[in-house]
C-alpha cells in the first residue's frame, strides 16, 4: 500500500524548506566566519611596522575587501527589485547579505588597526557600525515577529480589516441616530488607524483615539441613562466595543509591520551616508598618500 | 375502417413520420400515418410553450416535402399542420399501435383507441377540434400494410431518476408550460438540449420568481447544441441560473434535494425536479415486432416466461439500454419490410428525421439509386484517400476496421464522419509531435503507427496496430501530446475532435467501453511498467471496474479483508492509519498511483485506510487475477515487493514514532488534513508560505507582476492558514483543471512542465474564472509597459516595482484613437499563474522571497509522514 510513502524520505528533504538564516545548511555563516577568522589570524600573525594601520599592505587589502563588500551589500536593494529572468534566489542573497555584513565588523575593525579619531575616516566606520547594528535589529525582528503577524491577522487581509471598520462605521452611524447627543459618537467615525504617527504605530496604541473616547463617554452615559435612551446607548456601546477590537487588531498589525520595517529607515539612508563618507575616506587617503 | 390495407403504414407522426407520409402522398402511394396522441408530432407538441426550435446541423441540407425552419414551437407546429392539410395526408390520431405481426407484404398492425381521421386543427398546436371524441376508447382494430415505417421516437421512454426519493410526485420528466410555476426552487437534472431549454424557459418571464438550478453529470456539455450551452452560460453570468457541473442527484426529499458534487455532498431547497436525462428506445415493443415468442423455464422454479426467440423480431445493436436497432443503409430493420427512421434510428435532430422520412419512402418505392443527402459532403472527405471506394464502402470500411466504431450503426457512422476527418499518411509521416497541443482522438483504419516513447532516442518505439486508437489521453486530461506518433506504414487514420468523441461515447455505449478499455490498458502498462505487454493484461482487463469515489469516501478500510488492487485514474487519495486511537495521515497518492498491493502479496488484512481527497475515479482490479499476473511476471512481482517493503518501513517508522513523537505526528497529521481540505488533492504544484518566516513584504506579488505583463497572479494575504502554514490564493495546477472544462476558444493548455496556462487566444469571457473553485484567475486589462527600474530608482519615473495601480495603467495606455486597436488594448483577459514557464530561473515568487518563506511543492512530496524523519 501507499506505494510512494517511504520512497520519498529522500526527496522530501529538498522540499523541507530552510529560512534565510539556515540557507544551504548555513553556507554563508561558514564563509563569513572563515573570512573573519582568516583575517584575524593574518592580523595576529604578520608583523606590520610601526603598528597595524589602514595604510599598510594588509590594511589596504582589508580596506579593499571591505569597500567592495559594502558596495556589493548595497546591491541587495537593486537585486530585490529587479526581477530578471535568470537563476537567482533572493533568499541566498539575503543570507549572504546578513553574514557577510556581520563579517564587516571584524574586517573593518581590523582595517582600522584600532586607530580611531574625530575625522572623516572614523565617521565612515561609525556609520558602517550604525548600519550593521540596525541590521542586527532587522535580523532579530525578521526571526521573531512574523509568527505574531500571522497570528494577529488570523486569515484576514488588509482590505478585509478596512472593510470591517467601514461596516461597523455604517452601523454606528445608523445606531447613533437614536441618541440625544450624537456628536462624540459621530466623531469616532472619522477615526483612521492608518493615519498615525511613528510612535503611535510602534506602540500600537493611540491615546487620542476618537473611538476610545466615544466608548468611554458612552459607557459613562450608560450608567445614568434610562428607558429608550438606555437601549440606544447600549446598542452604540456594543458597536463601539466591536470597533475598538477591530481597531486594536489593525493597530497591532501596523505595530508589528512597523517594527519589521522601522530599522530600514536607519539602515538604508545611513548606507548612503556611509557610501558618501567612504568615498571621501578613500579619496582623501589617496590624495594624502 | 375495420379492414383496410395500405401500401405503407407509418407509425408515429413526428418530423420523420410526417415527412414520410408527405412523400408517399406526392408519389401517390397509399399510406396511413398512425399517431397515438390526439395531435400530430407529439414530441414537438410537448415542448414547452414558446420554445425556440433549432435547425441543426446547419451544414446539412434538408430534403423533404415538409418545410421546416428554426422558429417558435407554435410556428413550427402550425406550418406542419398547414402542410399536412394541404397534402391531404391520410392520418389517424388517438390510435396506439399495440403490436405488429405478419411478414413483408402483409403486416398486421393491432391498433387501440378511437382512431379518428386527422383534420387540421383550428389553432396551431392545439388538440384537434371536433374530432377528438372517442379519445381514450379501448376499441381494438387491425390495419394491414405491405410495409411498415417505425418513426416513434424515444421520448415516450425517458430515463428515470434512480435515487432514493426519485419516485416522489414532484419529480417530473417533462415541462409543458414554463410559466405555470411561480416562486419555486426548481432543479433541472441533465444539461442536454431538453434540460437547458427547460431551465431557460423557466427563467424567461422575470415576473415569475423561480430559483432555477441545472445539474450536469460531467464537466463538459458535449450533449447539447452550442447555442444552447452559450445561452445557459449567459444566464448564469447574469446571476439568473445556477449551473452545477460534475454534480449528480443523490437523495430527493420533499422540498429538498441532496446532490453529490466534486467537493462532496450538498443539500439545498428544491420544490420541483425536472429530470431530462435522455430517453431510450421503447425496446420491448420494437423487439416484439414480428417476433416469435417461446417459453423459457425460470431457473428459480417460477412460472415459465415468454421470451423472444433469438433471431426473430427487430434486433438491436447491443444489449445496452440506450442501444438502437440494427439497420441497413436503407433503414430496413432485421425484419424485412419494417423500416426504422428518426430518433429510434439514433437521430434525434429534426432535419435528419425529415430527410430520412423522405428517403425511406423513396427506397420502398424502388428508388435504389437515391443517395443520402449528406453523400456529397462525405464524398469530399473521402476524396483524398487512396483506392476508389464509394461513400458507403468507405463508411463500412472504417466501421469494420476501427474497434471503437464496431458498435456504431451505418447511419450513425454517416453523422459521426460528418464531424470527423480521415486522412492518409505515408510511412514515416508524423501524425503529431510530442508536446503539441491537441485533444482529439485518433483511430487507425488501416496500417499502423509507432509511438516514440523516449524523447532522447527516436528508435525506441511502441507500435499501435490497425483498429486501435491513440491520443485518448487528450480526452481526459487536456495535457499536450505525450509522445510523437508516426505512421509505421501507409495508413488511413480518422481524427475525431474531443467533442465528437465524447458525443460518440455518450451515444454508443460500446464505443465508450472500447475507449475505456484501451485507455485503462495503457494506463496500467504505464504504471506497472516491468516490461508488461497488453497480452499480459488481457486476463486482468476482463474483470476491472471503474469506480467513482466521492470526496472523503474510503476505498480501503483498515482491518478489512480483501486484496483487490486499486489504480487511481482521476483525483487523488490519502492514506491514513489509526495509531493510538487517532487517525494519522500517512501519505498522499496522486493520480497514476496504485494501492492495495500489501494485502495482495502477504494475504493479510488491510493495514491502512485509503480515502478520496477529492472526487476521484479508481480502477478496481480483481485480486485473484492480479495474483495470477504476478505469478506469471517476476519483474512485476519484484516491483510490487519493493513497494511493499518501502511501505512496511513506513509502517514500522510510524510504530516507532508513536511513543516518542506523538505530538509531532499529531501536528503533521492535522497540517496534512488542513492542506487536503484546501484542495491540495487537486494540485500538482502548489505555492505555500511559511508564516513563521513571512515578513509581509509582498515581494512575491511584485516579482510575479514584474515577470508577467505587470499583473500579479497571486494574492499572498488571501487564503487559509493553519499552524502558520499559509495557502495563498494562487494556481495549484490541478491534475484535472476545472478552468479547462469550458473555454470557448480552447485557450487553456497544460505545458511540458505540468503548468496550466492561458494562451493569447483568450477572449475574456470569464468562464475559467467562474469555474475555478480556488478563485485564482483574475480578469484584468494588461497595463502598459513601465519605465525601467533604474529610471525609477534615480529619477522616480513610473510606478516602481510590482503591479502598477489601475489609475496609472489607465493614464499611461498608449491609446491610438483607432477604436479597434484601443479595444484590444483595454480588453480584459484571464490572468493566472503559469509557473513562470519559459523563465530559466523558475517561479519568480519563490526566487524573490527574501526570507525563504515562499516554497512551491508537489503535494505527494510534501504530504508524507516521512517528512517527520527529516
Amino acid at each position: 500500500m501507499a506505494t510512494r510513502g517511504a520512497k520519498q524520505i529522500e526527496r522530501s528533504r529538498s522540499s523541507a524548506h530552510e529560512g534565510f538564516l539556515q540557507h544551504r545548511n548555513h553556507r554563508w555563516l561558514k564563509i563569513a566566519l572563515g573570512l573573519s577568522i582568516a583575517a584575524l589570524i593574518v592580523y595576529l600573525g604578520v608583523d606590520v611596522e610601526p603598528r597595524h594601520n589602514g595604510g599598510s599592505w594588509y590594511g589596504y587589502t582589508l580596506g579593499t575587501i571591505g569597500a567592495l563588500l559594502i558596495l556589493w551589500l548595497t546591491m541587495l536593494g537593486v537585486r530585490k527589485r529587479a526581477m530578471t529572468r535568470g537563476y537567482f534566489s533572493l533568499k541566498a542573497w539575503t543570507s549572504a547579505h546578513v553574514y557577510l555584513g556581520l563579517s564587516l565588523i571584524v574586517i573593518a575593525t581590523l582595517h582600522t588597526g584600532f586607530q580611531l579619531g574625530w575625522n572623516v575616516h572614523t565617521l565612515a566606520y561609525v556609520l558602517m557600525m550604525i548600519v550593521i547594528l540596525s541590521g542586527i535589529y532587522g535580523i532579530i525582528a525578521y526571526s521573531t515577529l512574523p509568527e505574531a503577524l500571522s497570528d494577529n491577522r488570523s486569515e484576514m487581509t488588509r482590505s478585509q480589516m478596512i472593510e470591517t471598520i467601514a461596516k461597523l462605521d455604517r452601523q454606528i452611524d445608523i445606531a447613533a441616530q437614536l441618541l440625544e447627543d450624537t456628536e462624540i459618537v459621530r466623531s469616532s467615525l472619522k477615526e483612521n488607524p492608518f493615519r498615525a504617527g511613528i510612535f503611535a504605530r510602534l506602540s500600537g496604541s493611540d491615546r487620542n483615539c476618537r473611538n476610545a473616547r466615544a466608548l468611554q463617554d458612552m459607557r459613562a452615559r450608560l450608567a445614568t441613562a434610562t428607558g429608550e435612551q438606555e437601549d440606544a446607548i447600549r446598542a452604540v456601546v456594543q458597536l463601539l466595543e466591536r470597533k475598538a477590537a477591530a481597531l486594536a487588531r489593525i493597530r497591532r498589525q501596523l505595530k508589528i509591520k512597523a517594527r519589521l520595517e522601522v530599522w530600514l529607515f536607519i539602515h538604508v539612508p545611513t548606507t548612503f551616508a556611509l557610501i558618501a563618507a567612504l568615498s571621501v575616506h578613500i579619496l582623501s587617503v589617496f590624495y594624502y598618500w | 375502417m375495420s379492414e383496410q390495407k395500405v401500401r405503407i403504414a407509418i407509425v408515429g407522426s413526428g418530423p420523420a413520420g410526417l415527412s414520410a407520409a408527405a412523400r408517399a402522398k406526392q408519389l401517390g402511394i397509399s399510406h396511413l400515418l398512425i399517431e397515438k396522441s390526439d395531435h400530430l408530432s407529439d414530441t414537438i407538441y410537448k415542448y414547452q410553450k414558446g420554445k425556440h426550435v433549432m435547425a441543426t446541423p446547419v451544414q446539412l441540407p434538408r430534403r423533404s416535402d415538409m418545410k421546416f425552419d428554426a422558429g417558435k414551437r407554435e410556428a413550427v407546429l402550425g406550418l406542419w399542420d398547414d402542410l399536412a392539410a394541404e397534402f391531404a395526408i391520410d392520418a389517424l390520431i388517438n390510435a396506439e399501435v399495440l403490436s405488429i405481426t405478419g411478414q413483408d407484404g402483409d403486416f398486421v398492425l393491432k391498433v387501440k383507441g378511437a382512431a379518428n381521421r386527422w383534420q387540421r386543427p383550428d389553432k396551431p398546436g392545439e388538440p384537434h377540434g371536433p374530432n377528438v371524441a372517442g379519445a381514450g376508447s379501448d376499441q381494438v382494430q387491425e390495419i394491414r400494410a405491405e410495409k411498415v415505417i417505425l418513426a416513434i421516437g424515444t421520448q415516450g421512454n425517458p430515463n428515470r431518476m434512480r435515487v432514493p426519493g426519485g419516485d416522489l410526485p414532484h419529480v417530473q420528466y417533462q415541462l409543458d408550460d414554463p410559466n405555470a410555476y411561480d416562486n419555486e426552487h426548481i432543479t433541472v437534472v441533465g444539461a442536454g438540449d431538453a434540460g437547458i431549454e427547460n431551465a431557460l424557459g423557466l427563467l424567461e418571464d422575470p415576473k415569475l420568481d423561480n430559483v432555477v438550478t441545472i445539474l450536469n453529470r460531467t464537466a463538459d456539455f458535449s450533449r447539447a447544441k452550442g447555442p444552447n450551452v452559450q445561452a445557459m452560460f449567459a444566464a448564469r453570468d447574469e446571476g439568473r441560473l445556477t449551473v452545477m457541473p460534475e454534480t449528480t442527484p443523490a437523495l430527493v426529499e420533499n422540498g429538498w434535494l441532496t446532490v453529490e458534487t466534486r467537493d462532496g455532498p450538498q443539500r439545498f431547497r428544491c420544490d420541483r425536479i425536472i429530470a431530462r436525462m435522455g430517453s431510450a428506445p421503447p425496446r420491448a415493443f420494437v423487439e416484439g415486432c414480428c417476433a416469435t415468442f417461446i417459453e423459457q423455464e425460470d431457473p428459480d422454479g417460477g412460472k415459465p416466461k415468454k421470451v423472444i426467440k433469438p433471431g426473430t423480431g427487430i434486433e438491436f445493436s447491443s444489449p445496452d439500454r440506450e442501444a438502437y436497432p440494427k439497420l441497413s443503409p436503407q433503414f430496413e430493420s432485421t425484419v424485412p419490410g419494417i423500416f426504422v427512421v428518426g430518433a429510434l434510428a439514433g437521430y434525434p435532430l429534426i432535419k435528419h428525421c425529415m430527410n430520412q422520412g423522405y428517403d425511406v419512402v423513396e427506397f420502398i418505392n424502388g428508388n435504389t439509386s437515391l443517395e443520402p443527402v449528406d453523400t456529397p459532403l462525405l464524398a469530399a472527405k473521402f476524396s483524398a484517400l487512396p483506392g476508389r471506394r464509394s461513400v458507403d464502402e468507405w463508411l463500412e470500411f472504417l466501421r469494420e476496421n476501427v474497434i471503437i466504431l464496431n458498435g456504431v450503426s451505418p447511419l450513425q457512422m454517416r453523422e459521426f464522419m460528418l464531424d470527423s476527418d480521415v486522412r492518409f499518411y505515408r510511412a514515416g509521416d508524423t501524425v503529431f509531435e510530442r508536446n503539441e497541443p491537441g485533444s482529439s482522438l485518433f483511430a487507425i483504419a488501416s496500417g499502423s503507427v509507432l509511438v516514440e516513447v523516449d524523447p532522447r532516442d527516436r528508435s525506441i518505439t511502441v507500435p499501435i496496430e490497425t483498429g486501435s486508437i491513440f491520443g485518448e489521453v487528450g480526452l481526459i486530461s487536456g495535457r499536450p501530446r505525450g509522445a510523437t506518433v508516426r505512421a509505421a506504414e501507409d495508413a488511413i487514420i480518422v481524427e475525431v475532435s474531443r467533442l465528437s468523441a465524447l458525443k460518440l461515447m455518450a451515444a454508443v455505449p460500446a464505443a465508450k467501453e472500447a475507449v475505456t478499455r484501451i485507455s485503462v490498458e495503457r494506463q496500467l502498462l504505464q504504471i506497472f511498467k516491468s516490461g508488461l505487454t497488453s497480452a499480459d493484461l488481457a486476463d486482468v482487463l476482463d474483470d476491472y471496474k471503474i469506480v467513482r469515489v466521492r470526496a472523503g469516501e474510503a476505498i480501503i478500510n483498515e482491518g478489512e479483508e480483501g486484496y483487490d488492487v486499486f489504480v487511481i485514474r482521476v483525483g487523488s487519495m490519502v492514506v491514513e492509519r489509526t495509531v493510538a486511537g487517532r487517525p494519522v495521515f500517512l501519505s498522499y497518492l496522486p493520480a497514476g498511483s496504485y494501492v492495495g498491493e500489501m494485502a495482495l502479496l502477504d494475504g493479510g488484512r488491510r493495514t491502512a485506510t485509503v480515502r478520496a481527497a477529492i472526487k476521484s475515479e479508481v480502477i478496481r482490479l480483481n485480486g485473484d487475477k492480479m495474483r495470477a499476473l504476478l505469478a506469471r511476471n517476476a519483474r512485476l512481482r519484484e516491483r510490487f515487493e519493493t513497494d511493499m517493503a518501502n511501505r512496511q518501513r513506513l509502517n514500522s517508522f510510524i510504530e516507532a514514532k508513536k511513543e516518542s513523537f506523538s505530538g509531532a505526528v499529531d501536528l503533521y497529521s492535522s497540517v496534512a488534513t488542513f492542506l487536503v481540505e484546501q484542495g491540495i488533492g487537486d494540485a500538482t504544484d502548489v505555492l505555500l508560505i511559511d508564516e513563521k518566516l513571512c515578513v509581509g513584504c509582498d515581494n512575491c506579488e511584485k516579482a510575479c507582476a514584474d515577470s508577467h505583463d505587470g499583473l500579479s497572479r497571486l494574492n499572498r494575504e488571501a487564503g487559509k492558514t493553519y499552524a502558520h502554514l499559509h495557502v495563498p490564493t494562487s494556481c495549484r495546477h490541478c491534475e484535472h483543471p476545472h478552468c479547462m472544462a469550458d473555454c470557448p476558444p480552447n485557450a487553456i493548455h497544460r505545458g511540458p512542465d505540468g503548468e496550466v496556462f492561458i494562451d493569447d487566444s483568450c477572449i475574456g469571457c470569464g468562464n475559467c474564472q467562474r469555474n475555478c473553485p480556488y478563485g485564482v484567475i483574475r480578469m484584468e486589462m494588461v497595463p502598459p509597459k513601465k519605465p525601467n527600474l533604474l529610471s525609477w530608482l534615480f529619477f522616480g519615473r513610473g510606478p516602481g516595482p510590482g503591479e502598477p495601480s489601475q489609475k496609472w495603467a489607465k493614464a499611461n495606455l498608449p491609446l491610438t484613437g483607432d477604436e479597434k486597436k484601443d479595444a484590444e488594448l483595454t480588453k480584459k483577459r484571464a490572468i493566472k499563474c503559469d509557473m513562470c514557464s519559459g523563465i530559466p530561473g523558475g517561479p519568480a515568487c519563490v526566487r524573490a522571497c527574501p526570507t525563504g518563506a515562499a516554497i512551491r511543492v508537489k503535494p505527494e512530496e510534501f504530504l508524507t509522514v516521512a517528512r517527520l524523519e527529516a
